[in-house]
């Protein structure tokens, strides 16, 4: 597997996810917003958590309209795979890549804590390592994690089963306790909570590490 | 030339900032808000030629999410 991670002035969470990436056996390459192009045969790309471009106008805003951005939206209609993760997960909205967008939170306060999640599928490369209706248990640490789509949108979510995982106990507000999803075609998986912050047992969990071990097998074996 | 952009969250879509605020400003004791909603303004300097129809693009490409946000174009 050949992963590229990209950096935004602001990410924070690039080199937990290049760990992840890389202690599930993948090549890393880190790549700068600047950069216009990913490097040859990346298979998926990984949008880190933090706060891009500090989260000015709006979370994700600045950095969708990045150079990187393109190619990396380039590399999604082409088939490959993309994860975004947190402010990764915002940059996906804001990119029309997923659908809907991250409002603040319900509750208005950060929130930094390990929530459970409810897989939802496991029909997707980053969800094959887990049985539906699996609950794990993920580290959320945001302020604008409140998912919003219209209601014919969390429809044809729901009916496409692109619902990822589902809050257990829902901290955000998020519409029909949508924690993550995927696009049309499986390949785009973003989420607010950390799956690479639960990917050790220094972590304090390992729940996480499925993805990136079914996602190395996927890949491998392609 | 300038021009004013008022973006604001559209209907039906949870401000919990504005909440906040009129909760603030009923426990100052300033009664009668029985809603605040929270938008923001931008203003752009504009050589001279650029339309409203710009204005309007930049707007659905970058500085409005049109999903969550609606957006007002005022040419000053």
């Amino acid at each position: 597997m050949r992963a590229a991670v990209v950096v935004f002035p602001g990410s924070n969470c690039d080199r937990d996810l290049a760990v992840a990436f890389s202690a599930a056996g993948a090549e890393v390459t880190m790549v700068w917003h600047k950069d216009s192009a990913l490097p040859d045969g990346v298979d998926i790309v990984g949008i880190p958590g933090g706060f891009s471009y500090g989260d000015y106008l709006r979370c994700g805003a600045i950095a969708a309209q990045s150079p990187i951005c393109r190619a990396v939206k380039a590399h999604a209609d082409r088939g490959g795979y993309v994860l975004g993760v947190c402010n990764g997960f915002q940059v996906l909205t804001e990119t029309g890549i997923l659908p809907g967008a991250l409002l603040r939170n319900a509750g208005l306060k950060y929130i930094c804590k390990t929530v459970e999640l409810k897989v939802e599928t496991s029909d997707s490369a980053f969800t094959d390592g887990y049985n539906q209706g699996d609950v794990i248990g993920i580290p959320v640490a945001h302020h604008d994690g409140n998912y919003f789509a219209d209601q014919a949108t969390l429809a044809e979510l729901r009916e496409q089963d692109r619902v990822a995982f589902r809050y257990v106990d829902n901290p955000n507000g998020a519409a029909d306790d949508i924690a993550g999803i995927l696009s049309p075609n499986r390949r785009v998986l973003g989420m607010m909570p950390h799956p690479e912050r639960a990917a050790d047992v220094r972590h304090g969990g390992t729940d996480g590490a499925a993805m990136f071990r079914n996602l190395a097998g996927v890949m491998t074996a392609a | 030339m300038k021009a004013r952009v008022h973006v604001m969250l559209k209907n039906g879509v949870l401000d919990p900032q504005g909440e906040a605020v009129r909760h603030a400003l009923g426990a100052m004791g300033f009664g009668g808000v029985t809603g605040v909603r929270q938008g923001k303004v931008i203003e752009l300097d504009l050589a001279e030629g650029a339309s409203e129809a710009d204005v309007a693009e930049m707007c659905e490409k970058l500085l409005a999410n049109t999903v969550i946000e609606s957006y007002q174009v005022e040419m000053l």
